[in-house]
């Protein structure tokens, strides 16, 4: 079965200022859909083509770079999306607080820790929050389009939040400080959704 | 030793409309300049204080290497330019690419397949080896050929700053654009 390029739960302007209108659709209609695109071009015909996205990167040390490549943007991306609202920000509470104090001392050692992961990753690339096999949190960082459910990965786990730091997600509005970008991303966090995969 | 921002032989909309004004401001004035100005800070105080770029660029690893060779990177790109450019190489240059590509169109393809399908960040470069036969070769971020003993005769940055302010998602067509400000004197001049 095909991947299908997931529905945007928000207007490309809803995260306005922080992300802007032309960046979501471009980042969304062009790259995103390239990189489904291009992930059924790469399984179309092979045992992969029944797998779920999941399954794929758990075991892509055995697949092509173009499946690493793509099905890691297909499947950033949609996490990306909807750990994102118009309605974010915030602090999380509950459970996922507890375990951001636990493993980091405080939200804000927390924020900290995130921040930098996202800015010194050089080059393309992406900042996590993952939820490891034993439940505790750890931040870390991927480059291109890696992730941590990846095989290959050095901080294996679940990843619950994830900032893409790749020049197209910023570039338009942002250009060259993407510390400012880091920054704004906080006001539309989803802490919802990053508190539903936590459980999951 | 302090390295500083190497002045243009050009100005900042000279290459327009294939590289816009305000790329170059953020390429060359922002990103260029901060790769300068990182370098200086972190070499303080370290074995390559007093090293020139190109030991660096061979040497140094971790944020010593990609600020040094981001420096020396962006310097060779800049410096290949030049408004109503393109055209094709003439003399040694010529001669050695049709020996090892066929014909200029066959490098020029094969060129450009290398700097689109880099994928995330980097740098797509035409070298000479030791033998004075020419290669193709794709660079992650800040990778740089003479790491591996080859000279840099020709690079496209492809990182998405260089084009996406012009271009955004259309890389191809920012590498397509790119052979029509290229300075083929100085290029030929590096073989």
């Amino acid at each position: 079965m095909a991947f299908e390029l997931p529905k945007l739960e928000y207007a490309y302007d809803a995260l306005e200022p922080h992300i802007d209108a032309r960046t979501m659709e471009i980042h969304y209609t062009k790259h995103h859909a390239a990189y489904t695109n291009n992930l059924n071009g790469a399984i179309e015909g092979t045992a992969l083509a029944s797998q779920s996205i999941e399954e794929i990167l758990g075991s892509i040390s055995k697949h092509s770079v173009a499946i690493r490549n793509n099905g890691g943007g297909f499947y950033n991306h949609n996490l990306f999306w909807t750990v994102m609202s118009p309605n974010g920000g915030g602090q999380p509470s509950g459970e996922l607080a507890e375990a951001i104090n636990k493993a980091f001392g405080s939200f804000d050692a927390f924020k900290e820790a995130f921040n930098k992961a996202a800015a010194t990753r050089f080059g393309s690339g992406w900042a996590w929050l993952v939820k490891q096999d034993d439940g505790s949190l750890v931040v870390t960082s991927t480059a291109n389009q890696d992730n941590p459910l990846m095989d290959i990965a050095d901080v294996k786990g679940t990843p619950i939040l994830g900032l893409d730091v790749w020049e197209h997600a910023y570039y338009l509005h942002y250009q060259n400080r993407r510390p400012d970008y880091i920054g704004a991303f906080w006001n539309v966090v989803n802490w919802d959704e990053v508190t539903r995969r936590f459980k999951v | 030793m302090s390295f500083e921002l190497p002045k243009l032989p050009y100005a900042l909309d000279a290459l327009e409309p294939v590289i816009s004004k305000t790329t170059m401001e953020f390429h060359y004035g922002k990103h260029h300049q901060a790769y300068v100005n990182n370098l200086n800070n972190l070499i303080k105080g370290t074995e390559f204080e007093n090293a020139d770029l190109e030991t660096i660029v061979k040497k140094s690893e971790g944020g010593i290497f990609n600020n040094g060779a981001q420096v020396w990177n962006h310097t060779f790109y800049f410096m290949s330019f030049k408004p109503n450019g393109g055209g094709e190489p003439k003399g040694a240059l010529a001669e050695a690419i049709n020996t090892s590509f066929g014909s200029f169109d066959k490098f020029k393809e094969e060129f450009s397949a290398a700097a689109a399908t880099l994928f995330g960040s980097g740098w797509a470069w035409l070298v000479k080896k030791e033998d004075g036969s020419l290669a193709i070769v794709k660079e992650s971020n800040a990778g740089n050929p003479l790491r591996n003993g080859l000279t840099p005769i020709l690079t496209c940055d492809v990182w998405e700053h260089a084009y996406y302010l012009d271009k955004q998602n259309l890389r191809p067509k920012y590498i397509e654009e790119f052979f029509s400000i290229l300075d083929w004197d100085v290029v030929s001049a590096r073989y």
